[in-house]
């Protein structure tokens, strides 16, 4: 560490300051809140992921969940989507998978 | 006609009577015709801030029931020809006022003043929807702490959901020197994490106490530096273009100590 970083340490300028903290910490907890708020918005991505994705697959509609999961330090979205059938590149014949 | 401005946050003790009072008396400084209405049912506060406690006969719910007329209920203020009070009621229930009982109110008082300023309790049930049924503007209070940023993002989204586009921003109670610190979240941090424009940010000040304890809003106070964040805000609100405050503080010791090390 050199001295400078320590000075910076020492006189709470560094990522650990409590105020990169508090924004670190509020970041997350507003994709739940605001996600919590407002389940419309989880809603319309699933209708949107299933109108793009049927462009290149036939997937369970009913099956198919998206959501929210945290750990520590992130937040990540999540989605299962069964794909019961897959278009040819070329998009003519379907064939089936299982 | 004049315009219908709310003024919330959610979270409680943040500010709001305060900012409701000093942007009033800013205004009404100004030369504008401006009524503040005090919708914290139960837990009257807007008088003692401004002073007018002695004076109150007749409140809101006196008003929203019939027992007595609009005009018999306002308070004149003191100092301003143009200012005037519509008290809460103290005693009775929240559910003495309906959203529509605040439409109707505030369309008469528009009528008649250039601002119709709400002072909103805390919270997010009937007394906030109360609050906001009439108003056309949001200004939403936040101090820079994470649990007040929170609240203020949740009640910027309950804002939009109720059509009320483009709430403005205050930062109250920001101490310039932990901001610098780095153990304090600074206005550049807080616009970015709640995305909303500002309209102003006031320091924490002890004048602010001592004004309450006299019921004289501070932003007639020319000494007082929360005072003269009031009356910028409250220019701001009228469309004039004022520069934030300088809120800088002298060279911090790690500064002096850095230069003399020869960094920087
Ligand atoms: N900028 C400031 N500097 C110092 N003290 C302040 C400042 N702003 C507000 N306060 C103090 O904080 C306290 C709460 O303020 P205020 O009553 O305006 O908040 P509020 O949001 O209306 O509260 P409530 O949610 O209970 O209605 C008061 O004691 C007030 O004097
Ligand atoms: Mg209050």
């Amino acid at each position: 560490m050199s001295l400078l970083d320590f000075l910076n340490r020492f006189f709470g300028k560094d990522n650990t300051t409590s105020k990169n903290v508090a924004k670190e910490r509020l970041r997350l907890v507003l994709v739940h809140d605001r996600a919590n708020v407002s389940p419309q918005l989880l809603e319309s991505l699933k209708e949107d992921l299933i109108k793009v994705i049927s462009n290149y697959m036939e997937i369970d509609e009913n099956a198919l969940e998206v959501n929210l999961d945290s750990s520590d330090d992130s937040v990540a979205l999540v989605a299962n989507i069964p794909v019961v059938r897959m278009k040819r590149i070329n998009g003519e014949v379907e064939e089936k998978i299982g | 006609m004049g315009e219908v401005i709310v003024i919330t946050s959610g979270k409680g003790g943040v500010g709001k009577t305060t900012t409701t009072a000093n942007i009033g008396t800013g205004l009404a400084s100004l030369g504008y015709k401006v009524v503040l209405v005090d919708t914290d049912i139960g837990l009257r506060n807007l008088d003692v801030v401004m002073g007018l406690e002695n004076r109150i006969v007749y409140d809101i719910v006196d008003v929203t029931t019939g027992n007595c007329r609009l005009k018999q209920a306002l308070i004149k203020d003191k100092r301003f020809e143009g200012l005037y009070l519509l008290p809460a009621a103290q005693t009775k229930d929240k559910s003495a006022v309906t959203p529509e009982d605040m439409k109707n109110l505030t369309g008469e008082l528009k009528a008649e003043f250039d601002f119709v300023i709400i002072d909103c309790p805390a919270g997010i049930e009937q007394g906030f929807k109360n609050a906001i049924a009439g108003a056309e503007k949001a200004i939403v209070i936040a101090t820079p702490e994470v649990s007040a940023v929170r609240d203020a993002d949740r009640i910027i989204g309950l804002l939009e959901a109720a059509e009320l586009r483009e709430p403005k921003l205050i930062v109250n109670r920001i101490r310039p020197l932990m901001v610098k610190k780095g153990d304090m979240m600074g206005i550049e941090d807080m616009i970015d994490i709640l995305a909303i424009d500002l309209l102003g940010v006031v320091p924490d000040d002890e004048s602010i106490v001592v004004s309450t304890n006299r019921g004289e809003p501070a932003v007639l106070d020319n000494n007082s530096r929360a005072g003269e964040a009031y009356r910028n805000i409250a220019k701001r609100i009228t469309g004039q273009q004022v520069p934030l405050m300088n809120l800088e503080v002298p060279d911090g010791l790690l500064h002096k100590f850095k230069k003399l090390l020869g960094f920087k």
